[in-house]
């Protein structure tokens, strides 16, 4: 289930926080000037751009292998996978990301923008694990499946 | 100038946030959930009701839908071309980038031309 890895944070290097908070504050600053350039349609585009989704990718990425390494084994394959999953799990995140801007688009001219921010960050959050959760059900489900076929196909006799 | 500081202060500050809870988190596929959290609308969408209004952040939010969708497809091919072929990270995030602004942008001019 999900557990909380504090030792983890030892594992990056102070380099690695500053490249993601220039990424970060770039893109955000970037957004900004797209919106004032060419107008809130193209500039909202930009509040759900895949900031620092590249960088932290690729960090995964070389901390599994490092990981892996230090064991003694090529981590080349499990780094890749394990930034694999990580994308796997964005794509859900970004579903959220959805649900959190149609909150703002549909309830911010009502009511206070402090109390929609908190709604809409609580909606990112409930529909991001609720799709995790489903997914994460769906693929013991497939899994169990999986292996039940295969162990009575062993079973069966073959056919001459 | 000051107000692009400060964004890019507050994006910084909060984009970092999310992406260290992003590595205290286990499993790896419930931590990438936060690689999709609203960090550059949480650290924006204050600011622009301040200096632009209710009305003018609706409208960034409603563009915003389309560039979640963009989001996911991206992400979504990302995993794929990283668990079939094995590509590198970086080298798979950054050629598959104009997907992102293929999907928003391909959905934002057909929304326009519908509307």
């Amino acid at each position: 289930m999900i557990s909380v890895k504090p030792s983890a944070l030892k594992e990056s290097k102070p380099h690695e926080y500053l490249i993601r908070f220039v990424f970060g504050g770039l893109c955000t600053a970037a957004a900004g000037l797209i919106a004032k350039r060419f107008g809130p349609a193209v500039g909202g585009l930009f509040l759900a751009f895949p900031a620092i989704f590249p960088a932290s990718a690729s960090l995964i990425e070389s901390h599994e292998m490092r990981r892996k390494k230090e064991a003694g084994m090529d981590g080349t394959r499990r780094g890749r996978d394990g930034a694999a999953v990580d994308a796997a799990g964005a794509s859900l995140g970004a579903i959220g990301l959805a649900g959190f801007a149609a909150v703002v688009w549909l309830m911010l001219n009502g009511s206070s923008a402090v109390l929609i921010i908190a709604t809409a960050t609580a909606v990112w959050c409930v529909v991001s694990l609720t799709l995790w959760w489903a997914r994460r059900t769906l693929v013991h489900v497939l899994g169990r499946q999986h292996r039940t076929h295969t162990r009575s196909a062993n079973i069966l006799p073959k056919r001459p | 100038m000051a107000e692009t500081l400060l964004r890019f202060a507050i994006g910084g500050a909060v984009v970092t946030l999310f992406a260290t809870l992003g590595d205290v988190f286990r499993p790896k596929s419930f931590a990438g959930l936060f690689g999709a959290a609203p960090s550059i609308a949480l650290a924006t969408l204050g600011l622009t009701v301040v200096h632009n209004g209710k009305a003018y952040a609706a409208i960034e939010a409603r563009s915003m839908i389309l560039g979640a969708a963009a989001f996911c497809v991206y992400a979504a091919l990302v995993c794929w071309v990283g668990m079939r072929w094995k590509v590198g990270a970086l080298k798979t995030t950054l050629t598959l980038m104009p997907v992102w602004f293929a999907v928003s942008f391909g959905g934002w001019m057909l929304l326009r031309a519908t509307l």
